[in-house]
C-alpha cells in the first residue's frame, strides 16, 4: 500500500508539471491582453510602460520558469517565514497578480474561508439530504417516495444554478423580502445577532448548491444500493433471520458506501474550486469569483495559480479516492 | 458687553447647530454597490474607474471638477489663474498653494513635500504609473515652502489642470510611500491597499476584488463633515443586480453604473425605493470611417497605410450618405435610453467647447441615395450599387457587445436601404481594445472599412483629444500599430489649428478652435460619425441625500456631503 502511494505521488510530479506548461501555453497562446481594459484615454506610450511593470517585455519561457520558481520555492519559502517568523524569503519576488499588484497567495488566502463555509457546507449538506434518500428510494424503488425522490433529483440535475439561484432571489429576496441578496463578506461572526445575519444570507447560496449535490450523489447512492440489495449474501443475511434494519443498515449500506466515498472524494477539489457562478449570483466573492474575474482580465498569474492549485486537489484526491477504495474494500489490494 | 455678545453667539449656534449641520458619524453607516469590484485603492497603478472611484473617498488631489466641469480647490487654498498670478504669463508654471492646518488621517500634517513626491512616485520611468499621461511635460517642481508647490513645464501650458486635478491624480503621503518608488511599487500591497488620504474616509479594512470598508476620517479638514460614521463599498455581481439592490430592495444606498436595458430599469425603479441619476460627459459612440485601404490584396507594411487611399471610402460624398442614412434617435432610444442622447459632435461637452452641430440628427435616405448617384455608384441589379464594375461593398467591425451588435444590424438594414452591402464583424473587446500589435484584429490597425466604439476624454479640456487626430499619430507598421488617429486622417490645415490651440490660453478662443477642428472632422469631412452621447446612470435610494452625480471626476466626489433622509 505504502509502496503504491509513493509511487503514485512519484508519477505525479511530471503530471503536474505538465499540467502547468499547458496550462501557461493556453494561457499564453488565448487572445486578449492584460492591458485589453484600461481606458482609452491611456496614451498607448503609457500603455507600453505599464506592460514592461508587469514583466510582460521577456520571452514565454522566462516567465514560465520564474513562475515556476516563485510557486515551489519562493511561496513555500514565505510560508514557512510566516510560520516560524523567519526571514529566508526577504527579497524574493512573489507572484504578483497583474489586477490588484499584491501577491495572489495572500488574496487566495483571504479568499478561501469564504468558499469553504458556503460550498463546503453545501457539500457537507447535500452528502447528508443524498445519503438517506438514495437509501430509503432503493429500498422502496418505485414508490412514491422514490418517485418524488427521483423527481427532485432529476430538477436538481437539469436546473442550472443560475436559474434556481435567480429564482430564489426573486423569489425570498425581492418578492418576500426575507433574505439579502447580496452577501456581506466582511460580517464577522460574533453573538447571536450576527449569527443569524450568516445563517440568512448563507441560506440562498447554500441551498441552491446543496440541492445540486444531493441531487447527484442521491443518485449514485440508490444505484449502488440497488446493486447490494440482489445481491446473495443479502439472501443469506435474511435467511439466517437476521433482522431487516441490521440486513440493511449494516450489511448493505456498508457495501452500498464503498463507491459512494470514492465519488465523493473526487468531488471535494469541486469544493476548493468554488461555485463560479453560483459565488458570481450571490456576490459571494469566494474563489471561483476570483477565478472568473481573474480570467476576464487576463490576469496570468492568477488564473496559473488558481488553476494550478485546482490540479493539485484534483490529482490528490484521485490518488485519495483509490486509496480509500482499498481500504474500505479488502478484495482490493495494491501490492 | 463684548462677553455677552459671544456667549449668546456661542448659545445661538449650539441651538441651531443640530438642526442646521449634520455632525460628523451621526448618520450611521452608508452601503455603496460597484458591480465592477475594486483591485487596488492606488490609481496610479490601475486605470480602472472602480479603483479610481474607490480611492477617491480616501486620497484627494489638489483640485477636483464640479458637476458642470468647474475646476474647484480640494486641498489647495484656490485656483490658480493668469489672474491671481498662480499662473505665470508665459504658461509656464503654475503655483499652488495649499490650505494651511491639512492633516492626513494619521495625524501628520501635509505638506508641500508630499505633493512633489506624488509626482516622482508617478514619473518613476519603472513604476509602470498608470495615470502618467497627467504628469507628461513636467519639468521639475520646487517646494519653496511647505504650503507651496511650483509646477514648471517644458512647454507653454494653456491647460495645466492635468496633475493634481481630478481622482486620476491624488496625492499620497510621502512618509507612506516613501519606499514603494520605481520597481517596489507592487510590492507594498499594504500601502496600496489602505493609503492613507486627506479625504472624508479612511480605510479600515480592504479585500481585493471583493469589499472596502471605511470609517469617517477624524482628521477631516470640515470637523462637520462626513455625516457617515462608516462606509462601505462592496464590489461584484452585474449592473442589474447592483440596481436591484438600491431600487428594489433597499439593500444598499447607491448603486454605480447601472448600465441596464432602459426598459428594466424603468421597472425597478417603480418600486419607489430609489432614484434613477444621469449626466453627460465627453463618451460618444461613434462609427470611424477608415480613410486607407485595407484591402487583404495589398502586402503587409503597406495595407491600411496612407499610401493607399481607401477605394471607396475617399470620397467624402459616400461617407456623408452613411452617416445620413443612419437614424440616431432610434438607435440611442433601443440602446441606452434616458442615458443616451443622439450627437453630431465629436466633443458634446463640456458646453463651452461643444459645437451647435445637429445637421446630422435627421435621418435622409433619399439624400443619400442622391449623394451616391452624384458620386457615380449607380444601383446594380441586386440593389447593391456599383461603379466600375465593383460593388458598394463595406466591412463593419465592432466589439463584442449586445448593444453594438444591434446598432450593427439597424446599420447595416439602412446601409442596405441606400444600396450599400455591408459585412458584419465582431471581435472580443480584449483583443479589439488590446493593442497587440502582433493581431490583425486590433480597432487601432483598423482592417475593416468602418468600425465603430466609444471613446471619450479625461477632464475638461479636450485639446489632447482632438490632438489625436493629427497626421504623424496615424498608426502604422512604423509606430507598431500603436497611434489613435486610427481613420489615418490627414489635413496640414487641422495640424495647424492644433498648433494653435496649444498656445492659446484665453478660454473663448480656445472654445472656438475645438469647436472648427471638431466640425472639419465631424461635419465638414465625415471621418468621424458620431451616433449617440453616451451618459452615465447610476441609482441611489430615496433614503440618501447630497447625490450629484458628476461625469467629469470620480462620482463619488461629493462623498462628504452625503447624509441620511429621515
Amino acid at each position: 500500500m505504502l509502496n503504491y502511494a509513493l509511487r503514485r505521488v512519484l508519477l505525479a510530479v511530471p503530471t503536474l508539471l505538465f499540467i502547468s506548461l499547458v496550462i501557461f501555453l493556453l494561457l499564453e497562446a488565448s487572445p486578449g491582453d492584460p492591458l485589453g481594459d484600461i481606458p482609452m484615454t491611456i496614451p498607448p506610450e503609457i500603455r507600453d510602460r505599464m506592460r514592461e511593470a508587469l514583466g510582460l517585455g521577456q520571452a514565454w519561457y522566462v516567465r514560465y520558469v520564474m513562475w515556476l520558481q516563485q510557486f515551489f520555492w519562493v511561496e513555500p519559502l514565505h510560508a514557512f517565514d510566516q510560520i516560524f517568523g523567519t526571514g529566508f524569503s526577504r527579497g524574493m519576488q512573489r507572484i504578483i497578480s497583474f489586477q490588484t499588484r499584491s501577491p495572489a497567495f495572500d488574496v487566495i488566502a483571504q479568499r478561501l474561508p469564504q468558499t469553504l463555509t458556503v460550498v463546503g457546507l453545501s457539500y457537507v449538506l447535500g452528502i447528508l439530504i443524498a445519503v438517506p434518500i438514495g437509501i430509503v428510494s432503493a429500498y422502496r424503488q418505485y414508490s412514491w417516495f422514490d418517485q418524488i425522490g427521483t423527481f427532485i433529483s432529476m430538477v436538481g440535475f437539469s436546473l442550472p444554478t443560475f436559474f434556481t439561484g435567480v429564482v430564489l432571489i426573486i423569489v425570498f429576496g425581492i418578492k418576500l423580502q426575507w433574505l439579502p441578496t447580496i452577501y456581506d463578506t466582511t460580517l464577522r461572526v460574533t453573538d447571536w445577532t450576527s449569527l443569524v445575519q450568516q445563517v440568512r444570507q448563507m441560506a440562498m447560496p447554500v441551498t441552491v448548491l446543496a440541492l445540486f449535490n444531493a441531487a447527484q450523489i442521491s443518485r449514485f447512492m440508490r444505484a449502488s444500493m440497488l446493486d447490494n440489495l440482489r445481491q446473495d449474501y443479502v439472501r443469506t443475511a435474511r435467511a439466517k433471520g437476521l433482522k431487516e434494519r441490521v440486513v440493511v443498515l449494516k450489511h448493505v449500506l456498508r457495501n452500498s458506501l464503498i463507491p459512494v466515498v470514492t465519488v465523493i472524494a473526487l468531488g471535494l477539489p469541486a469544493v476548493f474550486g468554488g461555485a463560479i457562478i453560483t459565488e458570481q449570483v450571490f456576490k459571494v466573492n469566494g474563489l471561483g469569483q476570483l477565478l472568473i474575474l481573474a480570467i476576464n482580465s487576463n490576469d496570468i498569474p492568477m488564473v496559473m495559480t488558481l488553476t494550478f492549485i485546482f490540479a493539485i486537489l484534483i490529482v490528490a484526491f484521485t490518488l485519495i479516492a483509490d486509496l480509500l477504495y482499498g481500504l474500505l474494500d479488502p478484495r482490493i489490494r495494491y501490492d | 458687553m463684548r462677553l455677552k455678545t459671544l456667549m449668546l453667539g456661542a448659545a445661538a449656534s449650539v441651538a441651531l447647530a443640530p438642526s442646521a449641520f449634520a455632525e460628523r458619524g451621526s448618520d450611521g453607516q452608508v452601503n455603496i454597490i460597484y458591480w465592477q469590484a475594486p483591485s487596488t485603492l492606488n490609481p496610479y497603478l490601475s486605470s480602472g474607474t472602480k479603483d479610481l472611484e474607490a480611492s477617491s473617498l480616501v486620497i484627494e488631489p489638489l483640485a477636483g471638477f464640479d458637476e458642470k466641469g468647474v475646476v474647484f480647490p480640494r486641498l489647495a487654498a484656490e485656483i490658480p489663474s493668469v489672474e491671481n498670478g498662480g499662473i505665470s504669463q508665459d504658461l509656464k508654471s503654475v503655483t499652488w498653494k495649499l490650505k494651511p492646518g491639512l492633516k492626513w488621517s494619521d495625524g501628520t500634517p501635509l505638506t508641500s513635500e508630499d505633493v512633489k513626491f506624488t509626482a516622482d512616485y508617478c514619473m518613476n520611468p519603472e513604476g509602470g504609473c498608470a495615470q502618467l499621461a497627467r504628469y507628461e511635460g513636467i519639468d521639475s517642481i520646487e517646494t519653496p515652502d511647505p504650503l507651496t508647490v511650483v509646477i514648471h513645464f517644458r512647454e507653454p501650458r494653456p491647460n495645466p489642470f492635468t496633475a493634481f486635478t481630478g481622482a486620476q491624480s491624488p496625492v499620497l503621503q510621502k512618509a507612506q510611500f516613501g519606499k514603494c518608488v520605481g520597481s517596489g511599487a507592487s510590492a507594498c500591497t499594504a500601502e496600496n491597499f489602505g493609503p492613507i488620504g486627506t479625504g472624508p474616509f479612511r480605510v479600515v479594512e480592504f479585500r481585493t476584488n471583493d469589499s472596502v470598508t471605511l470609517e469617517a476620517n477624524p482628521n477631516y479638514r470640515d470637523p462637520e463633515k462626513p455625516a457617515f460614521a462608516k462606509a462601505v463599498l462592496k464590489g461584484g455581481g452585474d449592473a442589474a443586480a447592483a440596481a436591484r439592490a438600491v431600487l428594489e430592495t433597499g439593500e444598499f444606498d447607491y448603486a454605480w453604473n447601472t448600465l441596464v436595458p432602459p426598459d428594466a430599469l424603468k421597472g425597478m425603479a417603480a418600486a419607489g425605493k430609489g432614484k434613477i441619476v444621469t449626466g453627460f460627459g465627453t463618451l460618444v459612440e461613434r462609427i470611424e470611417m477608415n480613410l486607407t485601404d485595407p484591402s487583404p490584396d495589398l502586402p503587409e507594411g503597406e495595407r491600411a497605410t496612407a499610401r493607399h487611399p481607401h477605394p471607396i471610402l475617399s470620397d467624402e460624398r459616400v461617407r456623408r450618405a452613411l452617416s445620413m442614412a443612419i437614424d440616431r434617435t432610434l438607435l440611442t432610444e433601443i440602446g441606452f435610453g434616458d442615458a443616451g442622447r443622439p450627437t453630431c459632435n465629436l466633443v458634446p461637452a463640456p458646453e463651452t467647447f461643444a459645437s451647435d452641430n445637429t445637421g446630422c440628427l435627421e435621418q435622409d435616405i433619399e439624400g443619400a441615395k442622391k449623394l451616391l448617384d452624384e458620386a457615380g455608384w449607380a444601383p446594380g441589379a441586386d440593389g447593391i450599387r456599383q461603379k466600375d464594375g465593383k460593388p458598394l461593398e463595406l466591412l463593419f467591425q465592432s466589439s463584442v457587445n449586445p448593444i453594438r451588435q444591434d446598432f450593427q444590424a439597424l446599420i447595416k438594414q439602412w446601409w442596405q436601404e441606400i444600396g450599400v452591402a455591408t459585412e458584419l464583424k465582431s471581435v472580443d473587446p480584449s483583443v479589439f481594445f488590446g493593442g497587440d500589435a502582433g493581431s490583425p484584429d486590433t480597432f487601432q490597425r483598423f482592417y475593416a472599412d468602418v468600425e465603430m466604439y466609444a471613446n471619450n476624454f479625461d477632464g475638461t479640456d479636450p485639446e489632447p483629444y482632438l490632438a489625436r487626430y493629427t497626421c504623424e499619430k496615424a498608426p502604422g507598421p512604423e509606430s507598431q500599430w500603436q497611434g489613435e488617429n486610427v481613420n489615418r486622417y490627414c489635413d496640414p490645415e487641422y495640424d495647424r489649428l492644433i498648433v494653435e490651440l496649444g498656445k492659446t490660453a484665453d478660454i473663448g478662443q480656445r472654445a472656438d478652435l475645438a469647436k472648427r477642428l471638431n466640425d472639419m472632422i465631424t461635419k465638414d469631412s465625415m471621418t468621424i460619425v458620431p451616433l449617440v452621447d453616451r451618459g452615465r446612470v447610476s441609482a441611489h435610494s430615496n433614503r440618501l441625500g447630497g447625490v450629484i452625480l458628476n461625469t467629469w471626476d470620480s462620482e463619488l466626489w461629493n462623498v462628504a456631503d452625503w447624509t441620511r433622509v429621515k
